[in-house]
C-alpha cells in the first residue's frame, strides 16, 4: 500500500507544479502551446497522488503492488522525457529559421550596399583593361 | 547566345590572409568569372580584404558553419541569376586555374554538378593526415554503396555546377561537413554527378577547420545523417521557371 504521507506529498509537489505553469502563463513568461505538456504532467501526477486506490490499480497491472509510488517516479520520468523531446524538436526548428534569417539578412545587406554606394562591382565592370567590357550592367 | 555568366563562390571565416590571393588568382585564371565570398562571422577583416578586391561580399551576422555559408553564397547566385557556379575554399588550397576543367562536363551537359576528387585515379599524390584518411574513405565507400554509383571523394570542396545543382544547393543544403550528404542530396534529385581528379595545395594560411576530436563527433554524425536521408523522401527540384 501507499504510504499516506506520500500521497499528500506528491499531491502538494502536484498541484505547486500546476500553479507554477498557471503563473508562468498569466505573467505571459511561457506560451499556452509549450505550457500544455506540463499541465498535462501536473494533471496526471495530482490524479495518481491524490487517487490512492488508482495508484495501487495501476501498481497491480505492473506488478509492483508492494511499492505503488515507483509508479509516480516512473509517470514522472516519461514526462520528463517527452517534454525534453518536445523541446529538442523546437529547437531544432527554432535554429533552423535563425539559419534563414541569418541568410536573408546577409544577402539584402550585400544588395543595399551594392545599390546603394557600387562598392561592390563585378568582375567585368572592374578591370579597365579587361576584354570583355560588363555587359551585366 | 551569350556567354554563361559564371560565379565563384567562396566561403571564408577569418582567412584575411589568404582571401586577397584567392580572389585575384580567380580573376587571373578567368576574367570572366564574378567572385562572391562568403565571410561566415569572422572576426578579422576577411571581408574587407575580399571586397577590396572587388569581390561581392556577403557578411553573415554570425557564423553559421560551412552548410549554412556555402548555402548562402548559392542562394546569392540563383537570385542574381548566375548561370553556373563554382565553389572553393577560401583558404587557397583549392587551385583556380582548374575550374575550367572542372566546368567541362557541365559546358558539354553531361554532368549537373562536377567534384573535384583528390583520389580519383591520375591526381596527384595528396596525403591527408590518417585520420582525415579513413574518415573520407569511409565515406566514400558508404556513399558509392547508397547512391550505387563509385565515388571517390566525398568531402571535396571544390565543385562546379550548372543553374540546377545552383538551385538544388540554396533550397537545401546540410550542415556540418555538408560535402557528404550534399552528394547524396545529388543522387537522390537524380542530378548527373561527375568526378574529376585534382589537385589540392597544402593550406597557406589558418588552420583547417576541423580537429582530430571533432572529425570523430562528424563521422558519426555524418554517417547518421547519410542513414536517415536515404530513408526520406526528397522533392524532384522543381522544374525552373523563366527568372530574371
Amino acid at each position: 500500500m501507499t504510504p499516506i504521507r506520500i500521497s499528500i506529498a506528491a499531491s502538494i509537489a502536484s498541484l505547486l507544479l500546476l500553479l507554477i505553469v498557471f503563473e508562468l502563463i498569466r505573467g505571459r513568461r511561457l506560451k499556452e502551446r509549450y505550457a500544455l505538456l506540463w499541465i498535462a504532467t501536473g494533471l496526471v501526477l495530482l490524479v495518481l497522488s491524490a487517487w490512492r486506490d488508482g495508484l495501487n490499480m495501476v501498481a497491480g497491472w505492473l506488478g509492483v503492488s508492494t511499492y505503488p509510488p515507483a509508479i509516480l517516479f516512473a509517470v514522472a520520468t516519461l514526462f520528463i522525457i517527452i517534454v525534453l523531446l518536445y523541446y529538442s524538436t523546437v529547437l531544432s526548428k527554432l535554429a533552423d529559421e535563425n539559419t534563414i534569417l541569418a541568410q536573408r539578412l546577409a544577402l539584402l545587406e550585400q544588395r543595399l550596399t551594392y545599390v546603394c554606394d557600387g562598392v561592390t562591382v563585378r568582375a567585368a565592370d572592374r578591370e579597365p583593361g579587361s576584354e570583355h567590357p560588363g555587359e551585366t550592367g | 547566345m551569350t556567354d554563361p555568366r559564371v560565379i565563384a563562390v567562396v566561403p571564408a571565416r577569418n582567412e584575411e590572409g589568404a582571401i586577397g590571393d584567392v580572389v585575384d588568382e580567380i580573376r587571373r585564371c578567368n576574367s570572366l568569372f564574378d567572385v562572391v565570398v562568403i565571410d561566415d562571422g569572422s572576426t578579422d577583416d576577411t571581408a574587407g580584404v575580399a571586397a577590396s578586391r572587388g569581390a561581392a561580399v556577403v557578411r553573415l551576422p554570425y557564423n553559421l558553419g560551412i552548410g549554412g555559408a556555402v548555402q548562402t553564397g548559392f542562394q546569392y547566385a540563383l537570385e542574381e541569376g548566375y548561370d553556373r557556379a563554382v565553389r572553393l575554399d577560401g583558404d587557397g588550397q583549392h587551385d583556380p586555374s582548374a575550374l575550367a576543367l572542372l566546368l567541362g562536363p557541365i559546358e558539354r551537359d553531361e554532368a549537373d554538378i562536377v567534384i573535384g576528387s583528390r583520389f580519383v585515379h591520375g591526381s596527384g599524390a595528396y596525403r591527408p593526415p590518417l585520420g582525415r584518411r579513413i574518415g573520407i574513405s569511409w565515406f566514400a565507400k558508404l556513399v558509392s554503396v547508397l547512391t550505387r554509383q563509385r565515388v571517390t571523394d566525398t568531402t571535396s570542396g571544390f565543385q562546379a555546377m550548372n543553374r540546377k545543382g545552383i538551385s538544388l544547393f540554396a533550397r537545401d543544403y546540410p550542415n556540418d561537413y555538408p560535402e557528404v550528404e550534399a552528394t547524396l542530396l545529388v543522387y537522390k534529385h537524380r542530378l548527373r554527378l561527375v568526378e574529376l581528379p585534382v589537385e589540392m595545395r597544402e593550406r597557406e594560411h589558418g588552420e583547417s577547420s576541423i580537429t582530430f576530436a571533432r572529425s570523430i563527433y562528424y563521422a558519426i554524425k555524418v554517417t547518421l545523417a547519410l542513414l536517415v536521408a536515404m530513408a526520406r523522401k526528397h522533392a524532384v527540384p522543381e522544374e525552373e521557371a523563366g527568372t530574371g
